[in-house]
């Protein structure tokens, strides 16, 4: 594989061809690295849709140096050698995202008090670093009803932001699909076809790949809040999955079990339901050790990790 | 009246008929390029032509044919975009309703030319009757020998069907259509790659407008000189313009390129001036999604020359000063339009039509939809006008597709232009216009 240099902010770095100006930002980490709401590395043809990822493309590559005439969604955009990219060092960059960000939350509730996400969600993320101090909005948010879509996951399509990440999941690692996106515009929601429930054996990952606080886990619901609950690392042996986990333990209790996330929000495996859902005993994992976590959340602000 | 190509024997009854459309010489392009043409030189002669696609960006259409890569074994594909949805344009299904043969035979050019076998008209949901008169016509084409196995002896052989939509304005993207094609949600895809490389069924695919496909027949039977002779500067040959609002002769007109638009407003060939006496207001040139002028900037320039009728000439001074062609929607408003509804009535098209994948588009349209609503009901404030001009800038440029910009300028050149109307609105707390 060929390699080709590419300048991020820049920050030279040589990434193989055929990467992506964020794989590329992601190498060099840091600041530079662009926040990513729809994009999912473990997902195929993710990504392009929130556009938050946005940024400026000032050369496009040394053979042809003319600047990109539009910002760019740099999880789709293949970097070429000598391109040049602005990411934070963009003024026009910086507005877009934080445009995008408040077209994000105009719809969107703000319960993040009574929100299950709350503390590790990619939205408060992104409205931390780049939203207004105060909404330029008096118009009603759009709204539906909470629904059950499967007999563990409740469904709350007025924090959704339609990345489509868990249409993918469901397309990409179980046997058929039954829920999708129904109607067009803002009015676009979540749903499954008619009566059908999501109910398969890897469904639960949906709930992991929700930037949002659209999709929850019905067996943690409400119990705590997040970062009250202390994540570790832990594995049984799974006949479905390769059964390596994150239990969120309160006290001794095991609250909720989930995969194991990488400093980006994504899973490193996927795994089954048996795990997620039905092994909350202390006798049901091997538990290895406190997980680190990495990420500037308010998880990582009580300082377990050591 | 300029070289009629498009509408010439429209008025002949029975014309969707194929003995009458044979009878008046229908069908001879596509014996000559049969015959006498290899594949390429039919693309030679259309990128000699000059032809732009009508469906609204102009793009040279010669130029798209020759992106196709035809190294390769895959299929291509040659599609027709009968998705006309955009406010103000009704030309194509003039077209598709009275003439669908010469739909056909520019159909079967154009595959022959790109090495087609199987193409398909993508037609909008909503013109069901539409959907049956080419149904019939591809018919009477296949049992004239001019589709199926082995066209008039050639070898060629071409199957094309038509394929109706579900109605929505999104399917008339390029990507989105062909998503919509392959049976699946009409969402426009990330682009690149363009469906010159990846297209329908990830196949190398063109997508041309109805109205350019119908402009094929006779770009072959009379040369592409002849055709280029029509017209000014870049903007070749004749153009179809569905005329519609405050005019006296509201219609479809087939004009040449270079018309000026003075001439086209008030001559009595054309739309014969503006109902009741009244005087011009604004002007939305090519459909609902290019800026809408003012009298003054669309029958002059800025520079003061006088404005035409070509793709150049609306263009000129930009989006500061002036418009695009577009489709061809041309929709005229007298002085009685209230710009706040009228943009409020667009807003609200794009509202309802945006596919709600990227987000700028999905929220904004929307936002701009409920701000401009409250303006017309006269709970505006100052603030709300520069915040629609923010959210348009913001939209604009940020989306996968173009749907977020045709949504954007509007809003944008309508404040540009008829500010104090806006700010009307709000210093009255209700519409001016209104009694």
């Amino acid at each position: 594989m060929s390699l080709v240099k590419v300048t991020i902010d820049e920050i030279e770095v040589e990434v193989e061809a055929g990467t992506t100006i964020l794989n590329a930002a992601r190498k060099i980490g840091g600041n530079v690295v662009p926040p990513a709401m729809c994009y999912y590395s473990k997902l195929e043809g993710s990504g392009g849709k929130c556009r938050t990822c946005l940024v400026k493309v000032a050369q496009g590559s040394a053979k042809d140096p003319r600047p990109m005439p539009k910002l760019v969604p740099s999880c789709r955009t293949v970097v070429q050698n000598g391109m040049v990219v602005q990411n934070i060092t963009s003024p026009e960059v910086m507005e877009a995202r934080k445009a995008i960000t408040e077209f994000l939350l105009i719809n969107h509730p703000l319960d993040c008090p009574v929100c299950d996400q709350a503390g590790e969600c990619s939205l408060q993320d992104l409205s931390y670093a780049h939203g207004l101090a105060d909404t330029q909005t008096i118009e009603e948010r759009r709204t539906f009803a909470p629904i059950d879509i499967g007999d563990k996951i409740k469904l709350h399509m007025n924090r959704c932001i339609l990345c489509y990440r868990c249409v993918m999941v469901a397309d990409q690692l179980t046997d058929q699909r039954v829920h999708g996106v129904l109607g067009r515009g803002d009015h676009c929601e979540i749903s499954t076809y008619i009566t059908k429930a999501v109910d398969n054996d890897f469904s639960g990952n949906m709930i992991d790949v929700c930037p949002v606080g659209a999709l929850t886990d019905k067996t943690f619901r409400f119990k705590s809040r997040v970062w009250f609950t202390k994540p570790f690392d832990a594995h049984r042996d799974c006949p479905k999955c390769s059964g390596k986990v994150v239990l969120w333990m309160k006290g001794e209790e095991i609250l909720r079990v989930t995969g194991r996330k990488d400093k980006y929000g994504e899973l490193e495996v996927f795994i089954c339901n048996d795990c997620r859902f039905e092994h909350k005993e202390d006798k049901d994992w091997e538990v290895e050790g406190p997980r680190k976590i990495e990420r500037h959340s308010v998880i990582g602000q009580n300082h377990y990790e050591k | 009246m300029a070289e009629q190509i498009l509408l010439k024997s429209l008025e002949v009854p029975g014309l969707a008929g194929f003995d009458i459309y044979r009878k008046l010489g229908g069908y001879a392009s596509v014996e000559k390029a049969l015959k006498n043409f290899t594949p390429d030189e039919v693309t030679a002669e259309v990128k000699k032509s000059g032809l732009r696609g009508r469906g609204g960006a102009g793009f040279p259409t010669g130029m798209k044919w020759g992106f196709i890569d035809k190294s390769t074994d895959y299929p291509r594909y040659f599609v027709c975009n009968f998705d006309e949805s955009e406010p103000g344009t009704f030309k194509d299904r003039h077209i598709g309703q009275l003439n669908p043969h010469q739909l056909i035979e520019g159909m079967i050019l154009g595959s022959y030319a790109l090495g087609a076998r199987t193409s398909y008209i993508y037609i909008r949901g909503e013109l069901f009757y539409v959907l049956k008169i080419i149904e019939k016509a591809i018919a009477e084409a296949y049992s004239n020998g001019f589709l199926g196995e082995n066209i008039l002896g050639s070898g060629y052989s071409l199957d094309l069907y038509c394929h109706p939509g579900a109605g929505a304005y999104i399917c008339g993207e390029e990507t989105a259509l062909i998503e919509s094609l392959e049976g699946k949600r009409g969402n426009p895809r990330i682009k690149p790659p363009f469906p010159a490389i990846v297209g329908l069924y990830d196949c190398p695919t063109v997508v041309n407008n109805v109205e350019t496909i119908a402009v094929l027949p006779w770009i072959i039977n009379h040369g592409a000189d002849a055709y280029a002779a029509i017209g000014i500067g870049n903007s070749k040959g004749t153009k179809l313009i569905s005329a519609c609002g405050h005019i006296n002769k509201p219609g479809i007109y087939e004009i040449e390129l270079g018309l000026p638009v003075e001439e086209f407003i008030y001559s009595e060939k054309y739309c014969g001036g503006i109902r009741n006496g009244n005087k011009l207001k604004a002007v939305v040139a090519g459909g609902s999604s290019v800026p809408i002028l003012p009298a003054d900037l669309i029958l002059k320039t800025a520079k003061g020359e006088p404005r035409l009728m070509s793709y150049e000439s609306l263009a000129e001074g930009d989006f500061e000063t002036g418009t695009m062609l577009g489709s061809g929607g041309f929709i005229v408003m007298d002085e009685t339009t209230c710009m706040v509804k009228n943009l409020l009535t667009f807003a609200r098209f794009y509202h309802h039509e945006s596919c709600g994948q990227c987000s700028p588009c999905r929220e904004g349209t929307g936002w701009i939809e409920k701000i401009l609503q409250r303006i017309e009901n006269g709970q505006g404030t100052m603030k709300d006008i520069d915040l629609l001009v923010s959210i348009s800038k913001h939209i604009e440029g940020n989306t996968i597709c173009p749907l977020g910009d045709a949504a954007a300028w509007p809003v944008a050149s309508a404040v540009r232009h008829f500010r104090q109307e806006f700010e009307d609105h709000v210093k009255l707390q209700r519409c001016p216009l209104s009694k």
